[in-house]
């Protein structure tokens, strides 16, 4: 099939110091001007640039909804911004068969004075919608964002739901060839976040082509049948969601085994080590029949109420295996934790996992969790098959445990 | 699953542009709703949240026509072609009041609209076109004091007040032009935010506002040619209370107008691609 979208190479060079920083004064250009003979001379090649994006090449097929992801700063908004037309690439071309709406925030342009009714046809017409497409779609907008009684109600008194249901409302009934989202979804409650994603698959089946970034694997995964994985500015493969969710997750941590980080005395608690033990050494694979131990260290940089520190076990599709917090075995911790260097193991069983790969997530937080004061994607680890039930009858078990239960069995008749 | 025919050729090509690309018209055409909405916006924000609402339009130029009348009209007792002084102030006064304002709102608007320029694409050149056509709407206001004051000192209309349309028209797009070039300069010099209110105050007194152009020396007036706001505002003051036309400097202040507006158009194009780059 034709593509709706083909991108040939395409480039996006930045000069170190990042764009926020680039902007000048006019003095700065005059110095900047007298010191250019010097310049010329000492320059080193191209040392102050950055490629955000290098040697992009892809094809999207009409009606496909395309996932992008990869970890912060792989190019992905870069590569958003550039198809919205809102940067211009370096070099490389991109050809679009259809028109296009970006939606790389919600409610953009939206003023706190405005009433929500008139709120609605500024976004709207600032996000391509003509005036016509609004006044026909109106009543869906106001209906589907739920805010019948506040519509002639400047938007600065509205709830932050609110606020944040008629944005994504005007956004949800865009209806262009081409719909470029950004991380979005991310605001929102639950169920209003379901009824966007329902909205936007509906969208899609109507043979709309829609590219999705997002860090929400979850999401990713319902919505996308294809997906793009980018790494420091290039794509690292194209292919069905779930083997490229599959292989993000690993190779987001690349089986590292250890973790450290600097002491940071600015923070009030800082993680300096994670690392996955078994009597006491560390190791990279675990054996089904082994129990082993997730160590964490890090310190208290001031004695503190509420902090907590907390694991997440992920296999390697994105599913959260657990989560625990240490204060579910010392709730003292959660009241007061003096100032210090902590060690802490958590135990994990031997014949429960099943073989495969996992990420383990470690964070430090207050106790609202309204403060992350460090939370990396630490490790990644193999459970290895030692035998595993599975594995001995020669078929694959579902699920991501594997534990060896106690069945009673008893004849009865 | 295909629902419509995919063009031939591509909609929109996107590739790094060449130095010497041309402004998109067709782009703009496009666009011109939202010139219509941002517009509209600006218009129904302005006033917002202010005691006085809507009257500033009025009471800036009023006030400004009280003091230039104290001081310039009594105490310095300029000339002021034969007319009364405060209908010869106010009737500069409310053209450059728009030119002052529209290039002051211009200028500074790409760099307030940095939400909008990051985030979503259209065409540049209607963030300083809207913030001008906005200014509009206060000067239509303020000219009804200064319809007022013709009433009031009795001001017989001419034929020549069939100019006037075109007098505005040259005002928005000699302000389109300056304002257009300080937006796409101040996205790269913050500086313009602080020199554009010197350069505004100064701008006004060669602006033929204060005194007429006819107290200036004839050997410098061919210098008040380069400045087209002097020509437009003794237009407007021909066009209203029937004095003769100054044609060949109106002729002048048409021509740099249109060369301003050219030139501005291009330093935007230049840099609009860069804007989200480095706003």
């Amino acid at each position: 099939m034709e593509p709706i979208i083909r991108v040939q190479d395409l480039g996006k060079q930045y000069h170190l110091g990042g764009p926020a920083a680039a902007y000048s004064t006019l003095r700065e250009t005059i110095m900047e001007l007298a010191r250019k003979p010097l310049r010329s001379l000492t320059r080193n090649g191209n040392a102050s640039t950055i490629w955000a994006l290098k040697d992009i090449d892809f094809e999207i097929a009409p009606g496909e909804i395309v996932g992008i992801i990869g970890r912060n700063g792989a190019g992905k908004s870069t590569l958003l911004k550039i198809l919205s037309r809102i940067v211009e690439p370096t070099e490389g071309r991109v050809e679009l068969y259809g028109r296009v709406a970006s939606l790389l925030e919600v409610g953009t342009g939206f003023h706190p004075e405005l009433s929500g009714r008139e709120n609605i046809f500024l976004n709207g017409s600032i996000l391509g919608m003509t005036r016509k497409e609004i006044e026909r779609k109106f009543d869906e907008i106001v209906s589907f964002a739920e805010v019948e009684r506040f519509i002639d109600t400047p938007v600065k008194r509205y709830s932050s739901g609110m606020y944040v249901r008629l944005a994504f409302a005007v956004a949800a009934h865009l209806e262009p060839e081409i719909l470029v989202v950004d991380e979005v979804l991310a605001v929102g409650d639950h169920r209003f976040q379901q009824k966007c994603l329902s909205k936007m698959h509906d969208v899609a089946t109507h043979g709309r082509t829609i590219l999705f970034v997002s860090h929400n694997m979850g999401a990713v995964s319902r919505l996308c049948q294809r997906t793009i994985l980018l790494n420091e500015g290039r794509v690292v493969t194209i292919g069905p969601t779930p083997e490229v969710v599959q292989l993000y997750t690993v190779s987001n941590t690349l089986g590292r085994a250890e973790y450290l980080q600097p002491a940071a005395p600015q923070k009030a608690m800082n993680l300096r080590r994670v690392a996955i033990l078994k009597d006491g050494e560390m190791r990279a694979e675990v054996g089904y029949h082994e129990s082993f131990s997730i160590h964490v260290e890090y310190e208290v940089n001031r004695a503190l109420a509420g902090g907590n520190v907390g694991i997440g076990l992920f296999s390697a599709d994105g599913t959260c295996v657990f989560a625990s917090a240490d204060f579910d075995a010392h709730p003292e911790l959660l009241e007061m934790r003096d100032a210090g260097y902590y060690h802490a193991d958590v135990e994990v069983p031997a014949q429960w996992l099943t073989n495969g790969r996992y990420v383990v997530h470690v964070y430090l937080s207050s106790g609202a969790g309204t403060e992350i004061y460090d939370s990396p994607e630490a490790l990644v680890f193999t459970i290895v098959d030692t035998g595993t039930p599975g594995s001995k009858y020669g078929v694959r078990r579902s699920g991501v445990l594997q534990p060896i239960l106690e069945w009673k069995t008893e004849r009865t008749s | 699953m295909q629902s419509f025919r995919l063009p031939t050729e591509p909609l929109v090509v996107i590739q790094p542009s060449r130095k010497w690309s041309l402004l998109n018209l067709t782009d703009i055409w496009a666009y011109r709703e939202l010139l219509f909405f941002l517009t509209w916006r600006d218009v129904k924000v302005r006033y917002k949240q202010t005691a006085l609402g809507a009257a500033w339009a009025i009471l800036q130029p009023l006030f400004m026509m009280l003091i230039f009348t104290i001081f310039f009209g009594r105490l310095a007792g300029v000339g002021s072609a034969g007319i009364p002084y405060p209908l010869f102030a106010l009737g500069g006064l409310v053209p450059w009041t728009f030119f002052s304002n529209a290039i002051t709102a211009s200028g500074n608007s790409l760099v307030g609209s940095a939400h909008l320029i990051t985030k979503v694409y259209f065409p540049r050149l209607i963030v300083p076109a809207a913030a001008m056509l906005a200014g509009l709407v206060d000067f239509l206001l303020a000219f009804l004091l200064l319809c007022l004051l013709m009433v009031y000192y009795r001001v017989t209309i001419t034929v020549q007040i069939l100019f006037l349309p075109v007098l505005v028209l040259l005002t928005a797009l000699f302000s389109l032009g300056v304002g257009t070039w300080m937006s796409a300069l101040n996205v790269k010099y913050r500086d313009v935010r602080f020199a554009l209110p010197f350069l505004i105050q100064l701008w006004l007194f060669v602006s033929s506002v204060i005194l007429p152009s006819s107290s200036v020396p004839p050997k410098w007036r061919w210098l008040l040619l380069l400045n087209p706001m002097s020509a437009i505002i003794e237009g407007y003051r021909s066009a209203l209370f029937g004095l003769p036309f100054d044609w060949p400097a109106l002729s002048v202040a048409a021509v740099l107008t249109l060369l301003v507006l050219l030139y501005a158009i291009y330093a935007f194009a230049r840099v609009e691609r860069s804007f989200a780059d480095i706003i």
